[in-house]
């Protein structure tokens, strides 16, 4: 049997809209992935803790705020510094054009924006996860 | 109630209509739809007649304006008399951007003031904690202090104006900022007015900036209650609101159910205290969403009315200023596309009008950018023109109530305050309120609700223009909001300055204070006021209080 996808969900910083995550995690969930959920208010460290501790293929950040390009970023760069370079890492919110390529930069390999549908997230996820 | 013998004669010619129109017709042209259905998944029919309404009692049931039950608007002459408070929430960077943008919205017509925080702020952190990364001045304006209020609301007429400010967990310290600058510029708190959002429930429920456990929020809630109709009896010391349940993905039927119900939950919790229900009631006020479904929109408000009337009035209400549901309304944010966003103008309009139909006192309309970041100085400014074309151009303020007696819509205002006394019979059953919050009940049926919905857009069951259907590829040419990236940076300094020139003696008298009256059970308020003037900020305060009360962590479940 081929090994399940593990995604981590993570709320970055202290946006507390959780509705994107939360759908995305049970489409994620039925397209046959092991989906963890950390709940609100995460730390960059607790994101990349947690993503070792459970030993995830992807990870999955989801922000309204705005706060995307400080907060994404501090995950980005904390997991390469661990070494997580096998990790998938993915983003989405409410992110404008010209942020979208520097996240690609700084390794968020996919950023999606409002009225995706939870289909091509899969599907990203499928064709790019690294493990 | 209708005439028994004139309801047979219409039920016979209905079924004849069915039998002889209706049916043949469908069958050589056949509907778009198998099942028609609103945004709470209720099939809709496709012609609502007397016979739908036939148990309506027109006195009792449905009435007349500004007298109970209120169904069909508070006042006597609703937007005849007063147009609703055309008011636009707004708030980013620093306080002196967001100034500039009240003044700015204020020059073009707008009547009220709405303060959007930034997520430090919501939080009861400053500037400079560290968890405030990333945060400042993103998703509404930073108040660190007194001082940054003062900025905010310089040369603005805050004994005129009305300012209402979202605000949560730490919202009688905000508030308690918004006093205190009206007094130190020679302004009476009596007089002062606007409104505390301080409706911790739904943050529970929905919106997700709490800090406080349940007890020690409602607490401080009831103290603001208390307080507010004492000294500043012109200020709606809570919102409760069900705008955040919707955004967050229920139904419109779930929103009137759990926002309603939060309203009875404090009532009862002041009640509890030995507050008079006459007293703090009149200051209660609601905010509620306007979505894309028109009608079930309109039969929404209307079925609030209603429902806030007779409950409160079983718990003992007299004065009928206390039976008033008051609301403001913001357009779904939720419902704003990326794709093609000038669409939204339209979207907006629609919801808006939903919203002045369905007899709001006070309304927000989206900007048509906001699916992509804060809105520009055009976009706003168009929201706010869609309200007055509304209000001058469209006539639809003429009479009260006008869809009322409305076949479809009376029965869908049944409708939905039946289905809102089925969902109280649930979280009875779960123990209450709070205790259903605390097993995830309302969480599970928003996320559930949310997920349904994304599944039939994404099956392109319900089509969502530009995004599952009439798509366009087009180059994105819409302006984005551009911050002052100095702002942050002045707001730390000013900060620190703040906290290095205040009497040291005088701050730490007012939050030793404010520690022990917090930890016995006298009322917050005049020592939050006491931490204010002694120039404590808020996340000094607000620590005093997370120490005392701890923090909430809620259950993590999708």
């Amino acid at each position: 049997m081929e090994k399940k996808i593990r995604v981590l969900v993570a709320k970055p910083g202290l946006d507390g809209h959780d509705r994107g995550a939360k759908v995305v995690a049970r489409a994620l969930r039925d397209a046959g992935m092991e989906v963890i959920y950390t709940g609100l208010h995460q730390t960059a460290e607790m994101v990349v803790e947690t993503a070792i501790q459970e030993d995830v293929d992807v990870v999955g950040l989801s922000l309204l705020s705005g706060a995307h390009m400080t907060l994404f970023v501090d995950v980005a760069r904390l997991m390469k510094k661990k070494g997580l370079d096998d990790v998938l890492l993915v983003g989405g919110g409410i992110i404008p054009e010209e942020d979208i390529s520097k996240l690609h930069k700084e390794g968020i390999a996919g950023v999606f924006g409002p009225g995706t549908p939870c289909e091509d997230i899969v599907k990203f996820i499928k064709e790019n996860v690294k493990k | 109630m209708i005439d028994k013998k004139e309801l047979e004669n219409i039920k016979k010619t209905k079924s004849e209509w069915e039998k002889n129109c209706y049916t043949p017709h469908v069958k050589k042209h056949a509907e778009r739809r198998k099942k028609f259905e609103n945004l709470s998944w209720n099939e809709i029919k496709n012609l609502y007649t007397p016979e739908d309404i036939a148990h309506i009692d027109y006195i009792k049931d449905i009435g007349f304006p500004g007298l109970y039950p209120f169904l069909r608007g508070i006042h006597p002459n609703l937007h005849r008399g007063r147009l609703w408070t055309f008011r636009q929430f707004s708030g980013f960077g620093s306080a002196e951007e967001t100034n500039q943008r009240y003044k700015y919205l204020l020059e073009h017509g707008e009547t009220g003031l709405s303060v959007a925080f930034d997520y430090p702020t919501l939080y009861g952190y400053d500037t400079d904690h560290p968890m405030s990364r990333g945060e400042f001045g993103k998703c509404g304006v930073a108040i660190s202090s007194l001082q940054d209020m003062e900025i905010l609301f310089k040369d603005i007429q805050i004994d005129k104006v009305t300012t209402s400010m979202t605000i949560n967990g730490p919202a009688a310290i905000v508030w308690g900022f918004y006093i205190a600058n009206a007094e130190n510029r020679g302004i009476n708190r009596r007089i002062i007015g606007g409104t505390i959002q301080n409706d911790i429930l739904k943050e529970y429920i929905a919106q997700k900036s709490f800090i406080f456990p349940p007890e020690p929020s409602m607490r401080l809630i009831v103290d603001t209650f208390e307080f507010g109709y004492k000294e500043i009896p012109r200020w709606n010391t809570i919102s409760i609101s069900g705008y955040h349940i919707r955004e967050a993905g229920s139904t419109a039927v779930q929103e009137l159910a759990f926002t309603v119900g939060d309203g009875i939950e404090y009532v009862k919790w002041a009640m509890k205290r030995g507050l008079k229900i006459d007293d703090f009631a009149p200051r209660l006020s609601f905010f509620f969403n306007a979505h894309n479904d028109f009608f079930e929109e309109i039969a929404k408000y209307r079925a609030a009315r209603r429902i806030w009337a007779k409950e409160l009035h079983k718990l003992g209400a007299k004065k009928s200023r206390s039976l008033l549901m008051r609301f403001h309304t913001q357009t779904a944010g939720v419902s704003l596309t990326a794709q093609q966003p000038d669409i939204n103008i339209t979207r907006v309009t629609l919801q808006a009008l939903a919203a002045v139909l369905g007899g709001t006192q006070s309304l927000h309309t989206n900007s048509m950018d906001e699916a992509l970041a804060l809105p520009s100085e055009k976009a706003v400014r168009i929201a706010l023109r869609t309200q007055q074309i509304i209000a001058e151009e469209s006539g639809v303020t003429s009479t009260v109530d006008p869809l009322g007696g409305s076949y479809y819509i009376e029965w869908l205002t049944d409708k939905m305050e039946e289905e809102t006394y089925q969902y109280w019979d649930r979280v009875e059953k779960l123990g209450g309120v709070i205790p259903a919050i605390e097993k995830g009940f309302y969480q599970r049926e928003i996320a559930n609700a949310a997920y349904k919905y994304q599944k039939e857009v994404e099956e392109k069951k319900r089509i969502v223009v530009g995004v599952n259907d009439y798509q366009m590829d087009e180059p994105l040419d819409i302006p984005i909001l551009k911050m002052d990236e100095k702002g942050e940076e002045r707001q730390i300094n000013r900060l620190k300055k703040f906290r290095k020139d205040r009497n040291k003696q005088k701050y730490e008298r007012a939050i030793k204070a404010l520690r022990y009256a917090a930890e016995g059970n006298e009322n917050l308020m005049p020592y939050i006021l006491d931490c204010v003037h002694s120039y404590a900020t808020l996340g000094e305060t607000c620590q005093v209080l997370r120490d005392v009360f701890e923090e909430y962590e809620e259950p993590a479940i999708y």
